[in-house]
């Protein structure tokens, strides 16, 4: 790439050594959407976790909450270059949902409210690693960025934090969703830069 | 022997588009937040009334933007035409409005898309008439559409209904309303400040204003809207109520509310 | 999230094909329904590019891009026609 535009120098992007390679730091919010923005009323909104024998657990907004609600700071990175840095979360804790639940599946597939998919290793969502989250920022998540509840594994791009969450389905094979059909990188580890395939 | 072909055959659309470097020969001001810039791009192969091209900037270090704009000629010939309106958060047509000039060279990808297209009825035998609907910086394509229709002494009716904020935000007035002495039906719609002695108060289009200024549903008018995305999807709506078919209108919307 | 029209395709696709995509008619696999894609509902920002069928909204294709490469699926498509170049 040869050809330098006179007097173009883009954005000012911030450099800070928290980020992982390939990133840049933002102190907005961008939104990224595949398809309409679904609207889901708390009335409506149940999760479901499904295993792979097809059993099947459900909760409702005020069930799912009740499990316990704890405060989160992190950073997420996304797959397009950006990333924010100390972002204070709400959510429950993936562990909390999945306490009880037997299973011999190493895999997940995430489903949201309008179908999207997004495919992670069980073992990834446990131990502290995961949640389903409510609140963003001090505030409850707004549609457009996920709302009323979306996904939270802030260790993988956020691709894998799937808005509109509704439910998880234990899988024993890593099969691809939506965008890792689509030529996105089946784990997408940010440090690793596992952007493609 | 067979006699020689007349003309050299012309590559299909498609494999004309390529990325080409121009040279900016004239940038000026059209609005207060919009420019004209003339681009001299030596390989031009011609483009289609309607089609757009990419932008494309790279700085120092590599980073690159692209977006797409609308030409507002068309035609042969090695001078291409843009209006740029310079959006507050943009990242390239504040560039293109506030910083880029004569002598300065831009890659371009084009000509993009034979979707959103007039051709005249020479070629394309088809004797409906044409409403072309404006929103803001949408009439950037419409301006390519009802030059080349003058060029061509094209019998088709043009309409072009143009809405704007105000008065100051129109795009090539003086050409538009030569234009309209010269057989464009033009109508304009200010949404914020009307002109003074404006027949009707400022304010949003509405879909009564739409059934007064659009080629009547029973005409079967071919209709193109450009405009934003909450302009177009309004305007769409409506022009199906009032009996349009679906399939006679295209759209080109360029994102935001 | 708002989304653009099909003929915003034709900048990313020119690259790959000899043809105007944006001018190809295709059906949809969802609901059957057939037009330009061109007509397609274009969501742009996101990590890739997604059209959309305009009557059902069900995924037409995809298009990613990275430095070197380009992933294109057309699997919401049953099949694309395009004319014979002259």
């Amino acid at each position: 790439m040869s050809f330098i535009t006179r007097g173009f120098s883009g954005r000012n992007r911030e450099r800070d050594p928290r980020l992982p390679p390939g990133q840049t730091k933002v102190e907005d919010w961008p939104v990224l959407s595949a398809g309409p923005t679904p609207k889901i009323d708390t009335a409506d909104w149940s999760f479901t976790v499904t295993t792979e024998t097809g059993a099947q657990t459900h909760w409702s907004w005020d069930e799912l909450r009740a499990l316990g609600i704890e405060d989160i700071t992190t950073d997420i990175h996304c797959v397009t270059h950006w990333s924010k840095l100390e972002m204070p979360w709400r959510g429950v804790p993936i562990d909390k949902i999945l306490a009880g639940i037997p299973t011999k599946a190493k895999y997940v597939m995430a489903h949201s409210y309008g179908g999207y998919t997004t495919n992670v290793p069980l073992d990834e969502l446990l131990n502290g690693q995961a949640w389903v989250a409510f609140e963003a920022e001090g505030a409850p998540l707004d549609p457009e960025h996920g709302g009323p509840a979306r996904l939270l594994v802030p260790h993988l791009y956020f691709w894998k934090s799937a808005k509109w969450v509704n439910g998880l389905t234990l899988m024993d094979g890593n099969d691809p969703g939506f965008w890792e059909q689509a030529g996105y990188n089946l784990h997408g580890d940010p440090w690793k830069e596992e952007r493609y395939w | 022997m067979s006699a020689p072909p007349a003309e050299p055959v012309e590559p299909p659309a498609a494999q004309r588009t390529a990325w080409r470097v121009g040279t900016v020969v004239e940038a000026r001001p059209e609005t207060s937040s919009a420019r004209r810039l003339v681009i001299d791009v030596p390989d031009w192969p011609g483009n289609d009334a309607g089609q757009h091209l990419d932008v494309r900037l790279t700085a120092p270090d590599g980073y690159q933007a692209q977006r797409s704009y609308s030409i507002a000629s068309s035609g042969t010939g090695t001078r291409i035409e843009l209006a740029v309106d310079e959006l507050p958060d943009g990242e390239v047509s504040p560039f293109l409005v506030e910083d880029v000039m004569v002598g300065d060279k831009l890659e371009l990808h084009g000509p993009l898309g034979g979707y959103f297209i007039w051709m005249p009825q020479a070629d394309t035998h088809d004797p409906r008439p044409v409403q072309l609907i404006a929103g803001g910086s949408g009439v950037v394509p419409f301006l390519a559409m009802v030059r080349a229709h003058a060029e061509a002494a094209d019998p088709t009716p043009f309409r072009l209904l143009y809405a704007v904020r105000q008065p100051d935000d129109v795009f090539y007035r003086q050409e538009l309303t030569q234009l309209a002495a010269n057989g464009l039906q033009l109508d304009f719609v200010y949404s914020r400040t009307a002109p003074r002695d404006w027949p009707v108060p400022a304010g949003r289009i509405t879909k009564d204003a739409l059934a007064g200024f659009a080629i009547p549903a029973s005409e079967k008018p071919r209709v193109f809207i450009c405009g934003s995305t909450g302009f177009v999807e309004l305007v769409a709506g409506w022009l199906i109520e009032l009996g349009h078919a679906a399939s006679d209108i295209r759209t080109e919307r360029f994102g935001g509310k | 999230m708002n989304h653009v029209d099909g003929n915003a395709l034709a900048g990313q696709l020119s690259d790959l094909f000899a043809f105007d995509l944006t001018t190809a008619v295709g059906r949809c696999i969802n609901c059957g329904t057939s037009g330009m894609l061109g007509a397609a509902m274009v969501y742009q920002a996101a990590p890739g590019t997604v059209a959309r069928c305009p009557h059902c909204g069900a995924v037409l294709a995809t298009i990613v891009e990275s430095d070197d490469r380009i992933w294109l699926s057309l699997a919401g498509l049953t099949a694309i026609e395009v004319p014979k170049p002259a």
